[in-house]
């Protein structure tokens, strides 16, 4: 780790006017999609509820929530994933040295 | 400053851009082998993207001062047709031995199919025969987390490799820590939307440190901005960090890693225009 060299008021001053402009972006473009046509289908969409998760990352007052939101956005990783691709009858055969 | 993109793709770029990178401070380049953003037909249409990369591209970049490397395969998008990556795959010693040459990659998974896993393993087990260096491309958005995942499993499951040999690129906020904590170097691709911002790439670099670390543009035919890496090093300079520090990532760290290739050659900018004549290699 590397110590910030700024202090905490200092970023706040710097990004204070940057995170109000994306709380804004995300406050529009919710209003949108409620004034748009059939807004039941984007709240029963997944993806919707991604960004409601994301959303309580934010008001949490936990550690690395960047890290957080990425992981509400990704796919599941299965630890026996290699025993299903790579060690199964399935798979076609690894090639045979390349020669060189 | 002095800086090395290790990650552009060139062949998508104009020659205005090389010129505009070197006036910002580029002295090198390295360019993998990718998706030219449709599937190629043949191992031909290989062997001809194998010589832009080797032939032409080098003499492009020299234009500008440029140093040119780059890296050899067949990309993800393209492993779905197994047939065909084979054959690309024993092609690729043809070219190896190419100066300028520094490994193969980008290699990786896209959409973490078991043909991709397949045709990743069959590189690595190139890359271990030919004792060469890996860079690895990692998906993107939601596939990135368990691709990453799927990848340092194949890779830690094989004896031969040496994680301090690969790297591991477009890492974020919630892979960069898979990556170094099993000894792997790494790298974040400043990329609008999809990748990391400059902001997010130094928030990172806070939290992880500099070590085994450095950013790319990945500048390539998408919407894509091939002097990225000047505004991470403004980010760090408004932050406040030390000179030293910043050129630790964006210039030592990269040379660190390349010098692991054997048939890596490096002018320090400091000696560049005693040893090269940019405008004598210009076309009249």
């Amino acid at each position: 780790m590397i110590t910030a060299v700024q202090t905490a008021p200092e970023v706040f001053d710097q990004t204070f006017l940057l995170i109000r402009a994306k709380i804004l972006e995300i406050a529009a473009s919710l209003d949108r999609m409620d004034r748009a046509k059939e807004v039941d289908a984007v709240r029963s969409d997944p993806r919707f509820a991604q960004i409601l998760q994301g959303l309580d990352v934010l008001l949490s007052n936990s550690d690395h929530r960047a890290a957080q939101i990425q992981e509400i956005f990704s796919d599941q990783y299965d630890p026996t994933w290699m025993k299903k691709y790579l060690t199964t009858g399935e798979r076609p055969e690894l090639s045979p040295s390349v020669p060189h | 400053m002095y800086y090395i993109d290790p990650h552009i793709h060139m062949v998508s770029r104009v020659t205005d851009d090389y010129e505009r990178i070197a006036r910002m401070g580029c002295v090198a380049v390295s360019e993998p082998a990718f998706w030219a953003g449709f599937d190629r037909g043949s191992v031909d249409g290989f062997r001809d993207y194998f010589k832009q990369l080797t032939e032409f591209e080098p003499k492009r970049a020299g234009w500008s001062g440029i140093q040119h490397y780059t890296w050899l395969c067949i990309n993800a998008k393209e492993a779905e047709n197994v047939d065909l990556s084979r054959e690309v795959i024993k092609m690729i010693p043809e070219f190896i031995n190419n100066p300028g040459v520094l490994g193969i990659g980008e290699i990786g998974l896209n959409k973490n199919t078991k043909n991709e896993s397949i045709i990743f393993q069959e590189h690595v087990q190139l890359a271990m025969e030919l004792d060469e260096l890996i860079l690895i491309h990692t998906p993107h958005l939601q596939d990135k987390l368990k691709g990453t995942r799927m990848i340092i499993d194949m890779l830690m499951s094989d004896r031969r490799v040496r994680p301090e040999r690969v790297l591991i690129d477009h890492v974020e906020e919630h892979t960069v820590g898979l990556a170094k904590e099993e000894g792997f170097w790494c790298a974040m691709t400043l990329y609008p939307i999809t990748k990391c911002t400059p902001s997010r790439a130094a928030d990172i670099i806070e939290a992880y440190g500099d070590d085994r670390i450095m950013v790319n543009s990945a500048g390539d035919w998408g919407p894509s901005n091939p002097i990225a890496v000047p505004d991470f090093i403004q980010e760090l300079r408004k932050r406040g960090h030390l000179e030293s520090k910043i050129k630790k990532i964006v210039y030592d760290n990269p040379l660190e890693f390349f010098r692991q290739c054997k048939r890596f050659e490096f002018t320090p900018p400091d000696t560049l225009a005693n040893e090269v004549s940019v405008a004598s290699s210009i076309p009249k």
